[in-house]
C-alpha cells in the first residue's frame, strides 16, 4: 500500500473540496478501496474519509420515492422498513451480496463504485486495459467464466460485479452528485455506467473528484419482486448471473441482470417481450452478445434462470 | 475521480507538497501530525496519525501509520492475537471483531476510520476462566478444529443471534417484514462470510442453536 | 517398545478416558483466542522486523536484474535478501522446490527477494518498490497437451508402484460381458487451510529459533537444516497451535525459508507470513490428475476386470500424484491393472494434500462403479457389496486386518434411506428443484509409525507429556492427553500435554492419517516405562501394580501416584517401533458416504441436502474429536465435488485464481447436517492402542457420491470435478 495522508471530512462541503487535492480518493467503507490498495491496483496518495458526513438517512422523497444517502449501509439499506416492503428487490439483492460483515461496513456509494473482480484486474504482474490503460487484456484468451458476454470490448470484458446495482437499475434509480465547486446533478442509473469501449479504465460518467451524495429511488411501482443469483456456492460468491425481476399482474415486468456485462444490463425494447416469454426476452436482451468459449453458458443460464422466475410466479 | 490513473504524471514529491498546502489552507478538521507539517514546497511526508478508541472497555490512543488496518493494530501494535489474520482481503472472516455492536471484516477497515468507535475482540467476549456462553458451546459441541477461524466465528455467531433478534433480514428468509427467528438456515447463510476449512459447520450451527435456545 | 505381536488386553482396554467424547483439551484457549499461532509470539520475540516476499512475475525464465535502490530508499526498510545475498541454499528432502528464485525461475510467485522493514506496512510498500527485470522462457502449464508424452515415475517414498498387473486385465476386460470405459479429471486443488504459512525467526549467535506453522517438526528440523546448510543441532522449531495444515504445511516452505534468511542478513528477528494471494502458486497443491478407468463385470455384476490409469504433472523431480492407491485393495476382480504417469509441468509444485491420491483416485472411481452399477442395472449399494473382497486383491491369502465395508454401506443404506432412492434419473421434483441421492464407498490406508514420547509424573501427581507431535486441529491434545491419563490412572485434569517443539522426542508428525495412532502409541510406550518407574520407586511389582484413581496399588499397599516422586520428578521417555504385522495384515480403514442433492431444475445450481458417513477406523480414541474429523473432510468433499478448482492459465502459466475469492471452498450456507456413523473396531494388529486414523478416510469418496447423487437427481453424469452449473448445462441434451 502506498504511503497516504488522512484526513476525516466532517461535513459534506469539507470533503467536496477536499477532492481537488492532487491523489485524493474518497474512503467510505473501504471494503473495496483497501482490498485493492493493498494490492496497489488503487494508489491514492490522500484518502478523504467521508464516513462521518452525514449522509447517511434515508428519507422520503416529496414525490412518494425515497433518497438513500450515500453512506448508508448496505446491511441498513437492506433491512429498512421502507425499502423491504416497497422495493423488496433492492432488499435482496442486498442481501444476496458479500456477507453480513462487509455488509454492516459498505455503503450505497461505494457499492455502486466497486470495481471489477476480474481475477487478472487482480493481479498486476498481468496486462490488463481496466488496470493500465493499452497494457492488454489478459481475461479474453484467459480464464473468463466469470466475465461478460454483452456490451464488454476488444479491450475488456470485464462484469461489474455490484448486485445492489442490479437492483437500482430495475427500479431506475437517480444518483445524485456534487462536484468541489458545490455544484450538483443528477445522473440516472442507466446513464451512469460507461461500458468500456476502448477505455475500460473509465467505468462511470461521473467526474474527476465528483462525489455520490445519495440515490434516489422513484415512487414505488409495485409487483412482485424478484431477485435470483446464481453461482456456485450458496453464498458468498459474487454472481454468474443474476437476475432482478419486476413482475406486474398484466403479465408485464422490469428485468435487469447482472454477471453479465460491464454494469447491470437492461433493456426497453426487450421488456415488451417479457409477456411472450423467458425466450423471446432473453433473445433480444443479449442480442449482439460476445461471449468467450468459457462464458457461452451464460447466455443459457439468463433465459433459464428468467424461465424459472416467470414459472414460479406467474402460476 | 472515479479513476485513479490520471494522476499518473504528477510526482510524488509535488502530491506531497500539495496536500500540505491544501492542508492548512482549507483547515479541515486533520489528524495529529498533520497541521505540524510545514507548508513549504517541499515537505517530509506526513503519512502517520493518531486515532483513541476504546477495546473491550479500555481506552487506547495510538500514533501510526495511517495504513495501518483495524486488524494490524490490534495484533501488531495492541497484541491482541485472538482476532486473526487469515486473508488480508475480506474473504475468509477470520477477522471479524464487532465495532459498535456489529460484526465488521477488521482487515478491510484502517485504524484510522475508528475514531470514538467501541470494539469489542474475542479477548473480550470472554476468558477461559470465565467464558460466553457461545465459547462454551462452541467447546461443547466441538465447534472448531485448528482453532484458526474460531474466535471470528465466535463473534459472528454473537453477532448473528443480535441481528436475528432485531429483526434484520437474510437472504434466505422467505419473508422480508416477517419476524425473523433461528433457524439451521438462517443461522448458516447470516455465517457465510466466516470459512471454516477444516469444516466445523454443521457443528457451529449446532453450538449456536443451543445457544438461541433452539434444538435440533 | 517393539511392537510385533497382536495386541492383548492392555490398560487402554479399561476405556476410564479413552473412547469418550471428551471436549477438546485446548478448548478454552482457542475459543477465547488465547492459543497461540506461529504469527503471535509476541512475548517471545519483543523487537520482530516484518518480512514480506515478493513472488516472481513470471511462470518460467530468469531474472535479468533486480534494482533496489527505490526498496532500499524506502522508510523503514533493513534488508533485503535475494538470491545474491542469501548465500548457497539446497532442496529439502521433501518438496523439491527452491524456496528463492534466482537467476532461474520455476514458477510463478516463486520467491524472488524477501524485504525486511521496521512495520509490515512498511515492508510491504517497499516490496512494490524492487524493478525485477525478467527474460520469459516457454513453459509447459497444459497437463492434457503432455498427457500421451508422460513418463512412468520413479519408485516413491510414499503411494503405491507405479505399475501393478495382476492376471491378465486387458484379456479379461476385452471378453467381459457388461464393460465401462471412461475418463476423468480432477483439478488441481489448494489446501486454503486459514492460517496462511507464518514464521518469526530468532537468531542467536549460530542457533536458530523459528515459531513456525509446520506439521513434522522432525521434517522440518531436517530440511531446514539442509537448506540453509547448517547442523540439525542449531535448529529449534516451535508450533504449538497451527491453523491447520491438510497436508499443505508438511515440512519446510517459503515463509521458514525466508524468515530465517532475512533475520539473518538483518541480525534482527524477523516475523513473516505468506500473503493469502501468493500461497496458491508460491506453495503446493494438489495436482490435477486424468483417470481412465475400465471395469469388465458378469452380467450378474461381479467384477472381473479393473484397470485404473492416471496422469499428473509436477515440476521437474516431484512426486505424482498416486491416485490409483485405493484400486489396488477396495473392490475383488482377478484381473487388474494399475499405472501412473507423470509429466513436467512449470506450475508450483503438487504435494500431498489430505489423503494424496487416494481422495483424487475415489473421485473417479466411484463414480465409474456408479456408472457400471447402472450398466448392469444394479444397484449401487449392492453392486459394491457384491465385490467386497475379505483378503488384499492383489494377494489372495492376506487377510484384512479387519474390513467392515458391507457393513458400513449396509447400516448407511439403512440410516439415509436409500430405499427410498428412484433408481431412474431425474424422476424426483421438489418445486424447481431436482432431487437425487448418490453413494460411494471410503478406503484409506492405515499406516502406523515409530513414535516417541517422554513422560513426567512430579509430587502432585501431575503428568506431563512432551513429544513433538503437532496439533492442526486433529484433536491431538486431547487423545494424547486421554491415553496418558487412562496409561496412568488419573483424570484428564491431572494431565499436561505439550506439542509442537523439536526439542521433545520424535514423534511420527501429522500426516498420511497416521497421527493419532501412532502418536498415541508412542505415549502409550513412554507411560509403561513411567509405570515401571513407578513401582520401582514405590517398591512395586510392576507387573501386578493397578493404576487408578491416581494411586497405584499391589496387594494391600496403595499408595497417591504423587508419592513416586516425591523427592524427584520421575521422567520416562520411550518410542514405538513397529514390526512385520502390516506386512501380514492389510491395514486399512473403510466406510460409505451417502449424500442427498438438490439440483435446481432451471438453472442448475447445486445444494447438499442431507450428508452421512459410516466409518470403520480402528478404536475410536475420543468419538467427538473423531467425529469432527470425518465432518471436516465431508465438507472438504463437498467443496471438491461442486466448487473447488484452481484455474491454469495455459498462456500465462499460472493458477488463475489465488485468493479465496476466487478459490471457492464451501461455507456454512453449503453444509447441512452431517451425521456420521463410527462402527465398532478394535484392532490389535495396529497397536495397543488398537486405533486407526479417519481424518483422510472421511474425504474419500465424498465428492463421487455427491457426484453420483447429482447424477441421479438430473441424468446428467459430469466426469471433470468440479460438477459446476455451467457443466450440466452443456451436457444437458
Ligand atoms: C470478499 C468480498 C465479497 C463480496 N461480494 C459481493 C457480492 O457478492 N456482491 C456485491 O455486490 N458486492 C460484493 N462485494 C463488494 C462490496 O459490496 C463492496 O466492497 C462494497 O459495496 C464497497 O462499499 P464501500 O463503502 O466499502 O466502498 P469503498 O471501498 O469505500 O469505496 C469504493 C470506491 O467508491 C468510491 N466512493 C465511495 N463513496 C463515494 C462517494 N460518495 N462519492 C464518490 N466516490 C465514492 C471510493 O473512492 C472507492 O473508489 C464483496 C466484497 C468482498 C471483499
Ligand atoms: S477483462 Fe478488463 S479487467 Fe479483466 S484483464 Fe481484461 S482489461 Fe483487465
Amino acid at each position: 500500500m502506498k504511503p497516504f495522508t488522512y484526513e476525516r471530512a466532517e461535513t459534506l462541503a469539507q470533503a467536496a473540496a477536499a477532492a481537488s487535492k492532487p491523489g485524493a480518493k474518497f474512503l467510505a467503507g473501504g471494503t473495496n478501496l483497501l482490498d485493492l490498495m493493498k494490492l496497489q491496483i488503487e494508489t491514492p496518495t490522500h484518502l478523504i474519509d467521508i464516513g462521518r458526513i452525514g449522509l447517511d438517512k434515508i428519507e422520503p422523497t416529496p414525490d412518494g420515492g425515497l433518497r438513500i444517502g450515500a453512506l448508508v449501509r448496505n446491511t441498513d439499506l437492506a433491512a429498512d422498513a421502507r425499502v423491504r416492503t416497497d422495493y423488496a428487490i433492492l432488499s435482496r439483492a442486498l442481501l444476496a451480496g458479500a456477507s453480513g460483515q462487509l455488509r454492516n461496513k459498505a455503503t450505497t456509494s461505494g457499492n455502486l463504485l466497486q470495481r471489477t473482480r476480474c481475477p487478472y484486474f487482480y493481479d498486476t504482474n498481468q496486462p490488463c486495459n481496466k488496470r493500465s490503460p493499452g497494457s492488454g487484456c489478459s481475461a479474453i484468451a484467459g480464464f473468463s467464466r466469470q466475465l461478460a458476454v454483452i456490451g464488454s470490448s476488444d479491450a475488456c470484458i470485464a462484469t461489474h460485479p455490484s448486485d445492489m446495482a442490479v437492483a437500482m437499475m430495475a427500479l431506475d434509480a437517480v444518483i445524485e452528485t456534487v462536484k468541489p465547486d458545490g455544484k450538483t446533478r443528477q445522473i440516472p442509473i442507466s446513464q451512469f455506467y460507461r461500458l468500456p469501449g476502448k477505455t475500460p479504465h473509465l467505468e462511470t460518467t461521473l467526474e474527476k473528484n465528483e462525489l455520490i451524495t445519495s440515490v434516489i429511488l422513484p415512487a414505488p411501482v409495485g409487483g412482485i419482486h424478484v431477485y435470483h443469483k446464481v453461482r456456485d456456492r450458496a453464498s458468498y460468491a459474487f454472481a454468474l448471473v443474476s437476475v432482478g425481476a419486476i413482475l406486474f399482474k398484466d403479465g408485464s415486468g422490469r428485468i435487469a441482470v447482472g454477471g453479465v456485462a460491464p454494469r447491470p444490463w437492461r433493456n426497453a425494447s426487450a421488456e415488451k417481450l417479457i409477456p411472450i416469454g423467458a425466450k423471446e426476452f432473453a433473445s433480444r436482451l443479449l442480442e449482439g452478445a460476445r461471449p468467450t468459449q468459457e462464458n457461452a453458458f451464460k447466455l443459457a443460464l439468463v433465459e433459464r434462470t428468467i424461465e424459472g422466475i416467470l414459472t414460479e410466479n406467474r402460476s | 475521480m472515479e479513476n485513479e490513473n490520471g494522476s499518473g504524471s504528477i510526482t510524488r514529491r509535488e502530491m506531497l507538497a500539495g496536500t500540505a498546502v491544501a492542508v492548512t489552507a482549507l483547515a479541515i478538521t486533520s489528524v495529529t501530525g498533520l497541521e505540524a507539517a510545514p507548508a513549504s514546497p517541499i515537505v517530509t511526508p506526513v503519512e502517520s496519525a493518531g486515532v483513541s478508541f476504546n477495546v473491550n472497555g479500555k481506552a487506547v490512543n495510538l500514533e501510526m501509520d495511517t495504513r495501518t488496518t483495524l486488524l494490524d493494530v490490534l495484533r501488531e501494535h495492541l497484541h491482541l492475537t485472538g482476532t486473526k489474520k487469515g486473508c488480508d482481503h475480506g474473504q475468509c472472516g477470520a477477522c471479524t471483531v464487532l465495532v459498535n455492536g456489529r460484526r465488521i471484516n477488521s482487515c478491510l477497515s484502517l485504524a484510522l476510520q475508528h475514531q470514538d468507535d467501541s470494539i469489542t475482540t474475542i479477548e473480550g467476549i470472554g476468558t477461559p476462566e470465565n467464558l460466553h456462553p457461545m465459547q462454551s458451546a462452541f467447546i461443547k459441541h466441538d465447534g472448531f478444529q485448528c482453532g484458526y477461524c474460531t474466535p471470528g466465528q465466535i463473534c459472528s455467531a454473537v453477532a448473528v443471534l443480535e441481528e436475528i433478534k432485531a429483526g434484520v433480514p437474510s437472504h434466505v428468509s422467505t419473508e422480508l417484514m416477517g419476524p425473523m427467528a433461528f433457524s439451521n438456515a438462517e443461522f448458516r447463510e447470516r455465517m457465510s462470510g466466516n470459512l471454516c476449512r477444516c469444516g466445523a459447520y454443521s457443528n457451529i450451527a449446532q453450538a449456536a442453536a443451543e445457544v438461541a435456545g433452539v434444538t435440533g | 517398545m517393539k511392537f510385533d505381536k497382536p495386541a492383548g488386553i492392555n490398560p487402554i482396554d479399561q476405556l476410564k478416558v479413552i473412547g469418550k467424547p471428551t471436549d477438546r483439551i485446548e478448548g478454552p484457549l482457542k475459543t477465547t483466542g488465547t492459543a497461540k499461532y506461529a504469527y503471535e509470539h509476541n512475548q517471545e520475540v519483543t523487537n520482530p522486523a516484518y518480512g514480506y516476499i515478493v513472488g516472481s512475475a513470471i511462470a518460467k525464465g530468469m531474472i535479468t536484474r533486480i534494482d533496489q535502490s527505490a526498496a532500499k530508499a524506502a522508510p523503514g526498510v533493513l534488508a533485503i535478501v535475494t538470491a545474491a545475498n542469501a548465500g548457497p541454499l539446497q532442496a529439502g528432502k521433501f518438496y523439491v522446490s527452491r524456496f528463492l528464485a534466482g537467476p532461474q525461475i520455476d514458477h510463478y510467485h516463486q520467491a524472488v527477494a524477501v524485504v525486511v522493514a521496521e512495520t509490515f506496512e512498511q515492508a510491504r510498500y517497499a516490496g512494490s518498490l524492487l524493478k525485477i527485470d525478467y527474460k520469459k522462457s516457454k513453459g509447459s502449464f497444459d497437463l492434457d497437451a503432455l498427457k500421451d508424452s508422460a513418463q512412468t515415475p520413479p519408485p516413491a517414498q510414499f503411494g503405491p508402484p507405479a505399475q501393478t498387473m495382476i492376471g491378465d486385465f486387458e484379456g479379461a476386460f476385452k471378453t467381459a460381458q457388461v464393460k465401462m470405459d471412461e475418463t476423468y479429471s480432477t483439478p488441481d486443488q489448494a489446501h486454503a487451510m486459514m492460517e496462511p504459512h507464518a514464521t518469526i525467526a530468532k537468531w542467536e549467535g549460530d542457533k536458530l529459533t523459528c515459531w513456525c506453522s509446520i506439521q513434522q517438526m522432525n521434517w522440518g528440523v531436517r530440511d531446514l537444516a539442509i537448506i540453509l546448510g547448517i547442523p540439525k543441532e542449531n535448529i529449534r522449531l516451535i508450533a504449538s497451535y497451527i491453523g491447520g495444515g491438510f497436508g499443505g504445511k508438511g515440512t519446510v516452505l517459503a515463509d521458514l525459508v525466508a524468515a530465517s534468511l532475512a533475520a539473518r542478513v538483518a541480525g534482527r528477528p524477523v516475523k513473516l507470513a505468506l500473503q493469502r494471494p501468493l500461497m496458491f502458486n508460491n506453495t503446493i497443491h494438489r495436482p490435477k490428475t486424468i483417470q481412465r478407468i475400465r471395469i469388465g463385470a458378469d452380467p450378474d455384476g461381479k467384477i472381473t476386470a479393473i484397470g485404473h490409469e492416471s496422469w499428473s504433472g509436477n515440476l521437474q523431480g516431484g512426486r505424482t500424484e498416486p491416485a490409483t492407491a485405493s484400486t489396488r485393495i477396495l473392490y475383488a476382480g482377478a484381473n487388474r491393472l494399475t499405472r501412473l504417469k507423470l509429466a513436467v509441468l512449470d506450475l508450483a509444485e503438487g504435494n500431498a494434500m489430505r489423503a494424496p491420491g487416494e481422495a483424487p483416485g475415489m473421485m473417479a472411481l466411484e463414480i465409474a462403479m456408479d456408472e457400471m452399477a447402472e450398466k448392469l442395472s444394479m444397484d449401487p449399494v449392492a453392486f459394491r457389496i457384491k465385490n467386497d473382497s475379505q483378503e488384499d486383491p492383489e494377494k489372495p491369502g492376506r487377510k484384512f486386518s479387519t474390513r467392515k465395508l458391507v457393513e458400513c454401506l449396509q447400516t448407511g443404506a439403512e440410516k439415509f434411506g436409500w430405499n427410498s432412492r428412484n433408481a431412474k434419473p431425474g424422476s424426483i421434483k421438489e418445486g424447481q428443484w431436482l432431487i437425487g441421492m448418490g453413494v460411494a464407498s471410503a478406503v484409506r490406508g492405515a499406516p502406523v509409525t515409530k513414535s516417541a514420547a517422554r513422560v513426567r509424573l512430579n509430587s502432585s501427581g501431575i503428568i506431563t507429556v512432551e513429544t513433538d507431535m503437532t496439533d492442526l486441529g486433529t484433536g491431538t491434545y486431547t487423545i494424547i492427553a486421554q491415553t496418558a491419563a487412562e496409561m496412568m490412572g488419573v483424570g484428564l485434569d491431572k494431565v499436561v500435554v505439550k506439542l509442537g517443539d523439536s526439542s521433545f522426542p520424535e514423534s511420527a508428525g501429522s500426516g498420511g492419517q497416521w497421527g493419532a495412532a501412532s502418536s498415541t502409541s508412542g505415549v502409550y510406550a513412554a507411560c509403561v516405562k513411567l509405570r515401571e518407574a513407578v513401582a520401582n520407586r514405590l517398591g512395586l511389582d510392576a507387573d501386578k501394580a493397578q493404576f487408578a484413581d491416581g494411586r497405584v496399588r499391589a496387594g494391600d499397599r496403595s499408595f497417591a501416584l504423587g508419592d513416586a516422586a516425591k523427592n524427584a520428578e520421575l521422567v520416562a521417555q520411550d518410542e514405538m517401533t513397529y514390526g512385520e504385522l502390516s506386512k501380514e495384515y492389510a491395514q486399512t480403514t473403510f466406510g460409505a458416504h451417502f449424500v442427498e442433492v438438490a439440483v435446481h431444475a432451471y438453472t442448475f445450481e447445486i445444494r447438499v441436502r442431507r450428508m452421512l458417513a459410516v466409518c470403520h477406523a480402528g478404536r475410536i480414541l475420543n468419538p467427538k474429536a473423531a467425529r469432527s474429523q470425518v465432518i471436516g473432510a465431508m465438507t472438504m468433499g463437498v467443496g471438491a465435488a461442486l466448487m473447488e478448482e484452481m484455474v491454469v492459465d495455459k498462456n500465462i502459466g499460472f493458477f488463475v485464481n489465488h485468493d479465496l475469492a476466487g478459490y471457492e471452498v464451501p461455507v456454512h450456507a453449503d453444509i447441512p447436517y452431517q451425521e456420521v456413523i463410527l462402527l465398532e473396531d478394535i484392532d490389535p494388529t495396529m497397536s495397543p492402542m488398537k486405533a486407526k486414523g479417519i481424518g483422510e478416510l472421511g474425504l474419500c469418496g465424498v465428492a463421487s457420491a455427491v457426484a453420483n447423487a447429482v447424477y441421479n437427481a438430473t441424468g446428467i453424469r459430469v466426469r471433470d470435478y468440479p460438477i459446476t452449473l455451467d457443466k450440466l448445462l452443456k451436457n444437458n441434451v
